[in-house]
C-alpha cells in the first residue's frame, strides 16, 4: 500500500511540472511579449513615443531578455515560494487578489455537480440494469443519449429561458442581488446553494449521462456471473446479494473517474460561467483569454489543473482501498 | 438436428432451411457478418440514415440552401421563421407558399416588429436559377441552380439573424464547416495515435511505459481551458482560413490520447490470441502477422473508436466558437452561428437563433447512435 501511495504521489508531482510547463508555454505563445505590450499601454498611453531602449529597459526589468528555462524557473519559483502570479494586464493588480475566492466558488461547482451525478446515475443505473427493457429503462437511456449529446451551454440556456419565462426568476448568477458583494456568511452560503443547482445541473447532465451508462452496462454483465446465482444459492435476500456483490463492482469504474470528472467538469465551466454570468473563475479565465492577459489566464489553468491533478491523485487513493487487486499492483 | 455452433440470435435469414442457413453463416465474409449484424440494430440505423443527411448537406450546401451565407436581406432583420403552408382561408394550394412579410422596428423599444402581408402568397419553386454560386467556397464549378426559393421576394424558413442574413442558409454552410473539421481533427488524432498506441501495444517494455505516462500527463490537464489558452495564442489579425486550420490542429493533435490508448489495449489482447501464437509459431513474419492476422481483426474497432470520437471534436469546436476563441466570422461553424444566441435577451427576442443547434445535437446523436451500432456489430464471431 506504502509502495503504491509513493508511487502515484511521485507521478503527481511530475504530472504537476509537466503541467506547469505546458502552461508556461501556453502563456509565452501569443506573438510580442509582456514587455511589448506593457511599454506600448505605460509609455503609450501617457502620450510618450516607444523607443527601442525602452522594451530594452522593460524586457530587462521584468526579466525577459533572460532564456525561456530561467523564465519559466524565475516564474514557477515565484509562485510557490510567494504566491506570486504576476500581474494582470487586464486589471493592473497582481493576479492572486483577482481570483481569491472565485476559485472556491468553481471547486464548491464543481463537487455539487459530482454529488449530483453520483446521486442520480448510480441508482437510476442500478435500476435500468435490473428492469432491463422496462419504460423506466427506455426512459433513462433516452435522456441518458440527449443528456450526452446537448452542448451544455445550450442547456444552460434552456434552464434560464425556463427559469425566465415560467418561474419568473432569473437564474443566471450564483448570488441574489443582496449577496453578491456581502462578506461571507451563513445566509449567503445559503444564498449560494439555492443559485448552485441550475449550473451544477447543467454541468453535471453530461457527465451523469456517462456514468448512468457506464453503471448500467457494468451492472448487466456483473448481474450474469456465477457469484450472483451463488449468493442467491445461498439464500441471502435479493437486496444484499445485489448491493454486496454486484454494485460495488459497478463502483469501481465510477471512483477511478473520479479525477477526471472533476477535470471535465471544471473544464466544463467557463463556457457555462459564460451563459449564466457566474462571478467564478472560469468566467475570468474566458475574459483573460479574450483579451489575451495572459498571465491571469495562465495562472487559473495553473490553478485548475492541480486542482484535478489531486483529484486524481485521491480517486488513485480511494480506488486502492476499494479494490485490493490494484493496491497489490495487479493490475 | 445435432449440436448447432450457431450462437443464439446471430441467425440472420430465419426463412432458409436450417442447413442452407448455417452454410450462409458460416461461408460469409467477416463484413458480411457485421452488415448482418448491424443490420438488426435500428438505432444504428437510424444513426446511419441521419449521417447520410448530413453528409448530403456538407457536399451540395451550395444547392441547397436557398442563399449565401452572407446574403443580407434588409427588408427582413431579424425575423421570425417563415411558416410554408399549403392552405389558408382562401383555399389551397398543391404548390407550396409563404405570406409576404416585412419587418420594420419599433421606434420605441427598438425591436424588429414582422408584418405579415396575408393576401399575397409567394409560392415555392423548386430548382430555381437565381443567385450565381460556385461550389466549395467558390473554388470549384459555378452554377446558378438552387433546390428551392420563391417567385418573388425572399423565403426565410429558420428566420433570420440580426444583420438579415438566412439561418438555414447559414446553417447547411455551417455543417460543411464543423464536419469538416471534426474530420481533420479525428484523422490526425486518429494517425498519431495509431503511432503511439501501435508502438505501445507491439513494442511493449519501455516504450510502452513511456508512452503510458505520456498519456496519463496529457490526460491529467484540463482540455477544454487548455484548448482556449491555445486557441486564445492565435494571432487577432490572422485571416479565418489559418485560424481554422491550427483550430483543427489543436483539437486534433491533443485529442489522441483516448485513441491510442485504446489501441494499444486491443493490440495486448490480441497478442495473446491463440492465432496469432499459432503463427509466430508457424514461423510468420512480425510484418505478416500484424497485417494478416492482427489489422482484420482490429479495423473494426478502430471504426468504431474514430466513430464514437467526432462527438467530441463537434463539441469541442461547438463550445470553443461559442464562446469567442475558436472560428471567428466570415467563416460559418455551429459555433459562430450561436454566438449570436449567448444571453437570455437573445432567446426572448429571437427564439429561431437557436435553430442551428438542432443540427448539432443530431450530429452528435447520430454519431452516438452509429457508433453504438458498430461496437455491437464489430466482432461478429463473439
Amino acid at each position: 500500500m506504502l509502495r503504491y501511495f509513493a508511487q502515484r504521489f511521485i507521478f503527481m508531482i511530475i504530472t504537476l511540472l509537466f503541467v506547469s510547463v505546458v502552461i508556461f508555454i501556453v502563456i509565452e505563445l501569443p506573438p510580442g511579449d509582456y514587455a511589448e505590450r506593457y511599454a506600448y499601454r505605460k509609455l503609450a498611453s501617457a502620450g510618450q513615443d516607444v523607443t527601442e531602449q525602452d522594451m530594452i529597459n522593460v524586457r530587462h526589468e521584468f526579466g525577459l531578455d533572460k532564456p525561456a528555462p530561467v523564465r519559466y524557473f524565475n516564474w514557477i519559483t515565484d509562485i510557490i515560494l510567494h504566491g506570486d502570479f504576476g500581474e494582470s494586464f487586464l486589471f493592473n493588480v497582481p493576479v492572486r487578489n483577482m481570483i481569491g475566492d472565485r476559485i472556491w466558488l468553481t471547486m464548491a461547482l464543481a463537487s455539487t455537480a459530482i454529488l449530483l451525478t453520483y446521486a442520480l446515475a448510480i441508482p437510476i443505473g442500478i435500476f435500468s440494469a435490473l428492469y432491463r427493457h422496462s419504460f423506466g429503462d427506455y426512459l433513462a437511456t433516452f435522456i441518458g443519449y440527449i443528456g450526452l449529446s446537448l452542448p451544455n451551454f445550450m442547456l444552460a440556456l434552456v434552464l434560464l429561458y425556463f427559469s425566465v419565462t415560467v418561474l419568473g426568476s432569473s437564474a443566471g448568477g450564483l448570488f441574489s442581488e443582496e449577496f453578491a458583494e456581502a462578506a461571507w456568511s451563513w445566509p449567503r452560503v445559503v444564498d449560494l446553494l439555492e443559485h448552485l443547482w441550475v449550473p451544477a445541473v447543467v454541468l453535471g447532465t453530461a457527465n451523469t449521462a456517462f456514468h448512468l451508462q457506464t453503471m448500467r452496462a457494468t451492472m448487466l454483465d456483473e448481474l450474469n456471473q456465477l457469484y450472483v446465482d451463488a449468493a442467491r444459492a445461498r439464500g441471502i435476500p435479493e437486496w444484499k446479494v445485489i448491493f454486496k456483490y454486484p454494485v460495488r463492482i459497478a463502483l469501481n469504474p465510477i471512483v477511478s473517474y473520479l479525477g477526471f470528472d472533476l477535470g471535465k467538469l471544471v473544464a466544463g465551466a467557463p463556457v457555462v460561467a459564460l451563459v449564466l454570468s457566474l462571478p467564478d473563475a472560469g468566467q475570468l479565465l474566458l475574459q483573460a483569454l479574450l483579451q489575451q492577459d495572459m498571465f491571469l489566464g495562465g495562472a487559473i489553468l495553473l490553478m485548475i489543473s492541480t486542482m484535478i491533478v489531486i483529484g486524481v491523485f485521491i480517486s488513485d487513493l480511494m480506488l486502492a482501498a476499494l479494490d485490493p487487486r490494484i493496491r497489490l499492483g495487479e493490475t | 438436428m445435432t449440436a448447432t455452433t450457431i450462437p443464439k440470435g446471430k441467425r440472420t435469414a430465419a426463412t432458409l432451411p436450417p442447413d442452407e442457413e448455417k452454410l450462409k453463416y458460416f461461408t460469409a465474409r467477416q463484413w458480411q457478418l457485421v452488415w448482418w449484424r448491424f443490420r438488426r440494430n435500428r438505432l444504428g440505423l437510424l444513426g446511419a440514415g441521419i449521417l447520410i443527411i448530413y453528409i448530403f448537406v456538407l457536399i451540395f450546401a451550395e444547392f441547397l440552401a436557398p442563399y449565401g451565407g452572407t446574403t443580407l436581406d434588409s427588408e427582413y432583420v431579424l425575423g421570425p421563421p417563415q411558416v410554408a403552408r399549403f392552405w389558408d382561408e382562401n383555399g389551397f394550394s398543391l404548390r407550396p407558399f409563404v405570406y409576404s412579410v416585412t419587418t420594420e422596428r419599433d421606434p420605441v423599444t427598438l425591436a424588429m416588429i414582422p408584418t405579415i402581408d396575408n393576401s399575397k402568397r409567394r409560392y415555392l419553386q423548386f430548382f430555381v436559377r437565381t443567385k450565381e454560386y460556385k461550389y466549395w467556397n467558390g473554388n470549384l464549378i459555378a452554377s446558378d441552380l438552387h433546390f428551392f426559393g420563391v417567385d418573388e421576394g425572399t423565403i426565410h424558413l429558420f428566420g433570420t439573424d440580426s444583420l438579415g442574413r438566412d439561418i438555414l442558409s447559414r446553417t447547411m454552410y455551417a455543417t460543411r464547416t464543423s464536419l469538416t473539421l471534426g474530420v481533420v481533427g479525428v484523422l490526425i488524432a486518429f494517425v498519431i495515435g495509431l503511432v503511439m498506441g501501435g508502438m505501445a501495444g507491439y513494442l511493449g517494455g519501455q516504450v510502452d511505459f513511456f508512452i503510458q505516462r505520456l498519456i496519463e500527463l496529457i490526460r491529467s490537464v484540463p482540455d477544454i481551458p487548455l484548448f482556449m489558452g491555445l486557441a486564445a495564442a492565435l494571432p487577432k489579425e490572422w485571416p479565418p482560413e489559418k485560424v481554422y486550420l491550427m483550430i483543427t490542429l489543436i483539437l486534433g493533435f491533443l485529442g489522441w490520447t483516448t485513441l491510442a490508448r485504446r489501441i494499444r489495449g486491443k493490440l495486448l489482447s490480441l497478442r495473446k490470441e491463440d492465432y496469432v501464437i499459432a503463427a509466430q509459431l508457424a514461423g510468420g513474419s512480425n510484418a505478416r502477422i500484424i497485417a494478416r492476422h492482427m489489422l482484420p481483426a482490429f479495423t473494426s474497432y478502430i471504426i468504431v473508436d474514430i466513430v464514437v470520437y467526432f462527438p467530441y471534436m463537434i463539441l469541442a469546436e461547438t463550445a470553443l466558437s461559442f464562446v469567442g476563441l475558436g472560428l471567428r466570422p466570415p467563416v460559418i461553424s455551429w459555433g459562430v452561428l450561436l454566438q449570436g444566441a449567448q444571453n437570455i435577451q437573445a432567446i426572448e427576442l429571437a427564439p429561431w437563433l437557436f435553430i442551428p443547434v438542432i443540427f448539432v445535437v443530431f450530429a452528435v446523436l447520430g454519431f452516438t447512435f452509429l457508433g453504438d451500432g458498430l461496437r455491437d456489430a464489430a466482432d461478429p464471431y463473439n
